[in-house]
């Protein structure tokens, strides 16, 4: 990395629900036009870091930082600014169902820049057609499209802003293999055309070969890896080598409760 | 002592709910008066509760009127006071019934309506994905429902007093006999301004109660199907105790001496 910030710096980053601790003195950066994958099991906390970096959730302590600026302590105004930077893909999609497709991709040019309807109306079915929907789906329903088509819609709304910064929240969770590597070149082509900075989270490895440039990997709330995508097969880290091999044998043991 | 701490622990539970909901109601009120104003989702929404309530509140007036004007005939006549019926439905219905059913009515239908969609783009992510796209989801989503309950219900309410007076006109009329402009003259004459206005008053807190119960408890749904559900029974039950406390509280204010 060079000597200017890094886009997103996260240091001793603390979050907790009741007794339960989930993010325990997180540290993670992500530099500029990088893409980032982070890795974990269910409920290691990945969802509630990208929650925390985008205020929806205000961690107990630690430090966040987004172009050199501390965003925890941050007033609802200012974060809101400082949301206009990002993008996100949302693992469910969460695309809005009273909105047609073309107004969900166009949500952020209307609402969040006030563009005039008709000129975010162009835009959006531009976006549309670069992730491969044709002008016609515009005019649909987001209940009337497929899971894959859906993810499609949600990353054309993420890029609709060119935002400087793109999350990724299990991207291709529930779609089958050849849809989801159709979602991942999808999201390398959007990222690189955009010189966007990309912080991904799954625990889909191929997805994670495939989109990122470095990996790292959450357990118990601590990143405890961190590495290129390249050097994640001899890591020497067991519980990487348990997680990116699917066994259920290692360090990592699954809280299985007996019903 | 295990007794007493159940006592604590509900009482702090209860503290802790009321904090929230004068927190989410002053947020809720102040983003109605700061820009930028929805106004097409204000629209939406005045549409949807106005006149797509209209059917079930006109229905309710209309046969409340009449069973108004049939009970009280009945009752009155045992001691020859017939002729304050047409008194006692415009009185009834004006000051009480018009905008208690229509407040309750719009309970059941739109605050349950409220409280599902919100709860289920809360549960689905997009309240979230609302605030990620640099949109406050307290302005984009409650605002514009608190607005339009506070407008659409008193002029709910104006309708269902005239459909609540001719269903007591038809029954008075064309059931017990009465002459038709007797019976509007009397209606009319202890009709004062005020009656008038205090049902439009209560209509107006009880459209504010019903679209605030809707949103509060939809925001605040948790864990899929099961909590949308929950927050849809709170929302209709809490907006109906709401509506019956402040029925009371309004009507000491207006009419107590």
């Amino acid at each position: 990395m060079t000597g200017s910030p890094p886009k997103i710096a996260l240091s001793g980053v603390n979050k907790r629900f009741g007794d339960k601790v989930v993010l325990d003195g997180l540290d993670l950066t992500v530099g500029k036009s990088e893409s980032l994958v982070v890795i974990g099991g269910s409920g290691t906390g990945k969802s509630v870091m990208l929650k925390c970096i985008l205020g929806l959730l205000r961690p107990e302590s630690g430090s966040i930082m987004v172009d050199g600026e501390e965003t925890v302590s941050k007033t609802r105004g200012d974060r809101e600014a400082m949301l206009r930077k990002f993008g996100m893909l949302f693992q469910g999609s969460a695309l809005f169902d009273s909105l047609k497709v073309w107004e969900n991709v166009a949500f952020g040019l209307i609402q969040g820049r006030h563009m005039p309807r008709v000129q975010a109306k162009e835009i959006a079915l531009a976006k549309l057609a670069a992730v491969g929907l044709g002008p016609e789906v515009g005019e649909l329903s987001p209940s009337e499209l497929s899971g894959g088509m859906q993810k499609r819609v949600a990353l054309a709304r993420a890029i609709a802003t060119e935002p400087e910064v793109i999350f990724f929240d299990e991207p291709t969770t529930g779609l089958d293999p050849i849809m989801a590597d159709v979602i991942n070149e999808l999201i390398v082509k959007c990222v690189k055309d955009l010189g966007a900075t990309a912080l991904s989270i799954t625990h889909d490895m191929a997805s994670a070969r495939k989109i990122a440039d470095r990996i790292a990997m959450i357990y118990q709330g601590k990143i405890i890896w961190c590495g290129k995508r390249e050097d994640i097969d001899h890591s020497g880290n067991a519980y990487v080598d348990q997680f990116i091999n699917g066994r259920a044998e290692g360090p990592i043991r699954m809280q299985v409760r007996a019903l | 002592m295990e007794f007493l701490a159940a006592i604590g622990r509900a009482f702090l539970v209860f503290l802790e709910a009321t904090g929230r909901l004068a927190l989410f109601t002053s947020r809720a009120v102040s983003h109605c008066f700061r820009p930028p104003v929805y106004a097409r989702l204000i629209g939406r929404q005045m549409i949807d509760i106005g006149y797509y309530s209209l059917p079930v509140v006109g229905l309710t007036a209309l046969f409340t009127g009449m069973v108004l004007a049939l009970q009280s005939y009945t009752g009155f006549a045992r001691f020859q006071a017939e002729g304050a019926v047409a008194t006692v439905v415009v009185l009834s219905i004006t000051r009480e019934l018009g905008p208690v059913l229509a407040g309750l009515m719009v309970a059941g239908r739109i605050g349950a309506a409220m409280a599902a969609e919100i709860g289920t783009m809360r549960v689905t992510e997009q309240i979230d994905a609302l605030t990620t796209l640099a949109t406050n989801p307290m302005k984009y989503l409650v605002a514009p429902r608190l607005i339009a309950g506070l407008c659409m219900l008193p002029l709910l309410v104006v309708v269902a007093d005239i459909i609540g007076v001719f269903g007591g006109f038809l029954v008075a009329v064309y059931k017990l006999g009465f002459n038709p402009a007797n019976y509007l003259s009397k209606s009319w004459e202890y009709l004062q301004f005020m009656d008038v206005v205090s049902g439009l008053v209560k209509a107006g807190v009880f459209g504010f109660f019903v679209s605030l119960m809707g949103c509060y408890h939809g925001y605040h749904s948790r864990g899929g199907a099961e909590g949308v559900g929950t927050a849809t029974t709170n929302a209709v039950v809490s907006a109906s105790i709401l509506i019956l406390i402040s029925n009371y509280l309004i009507t000491g204010m207006f009419f107590s001496k």
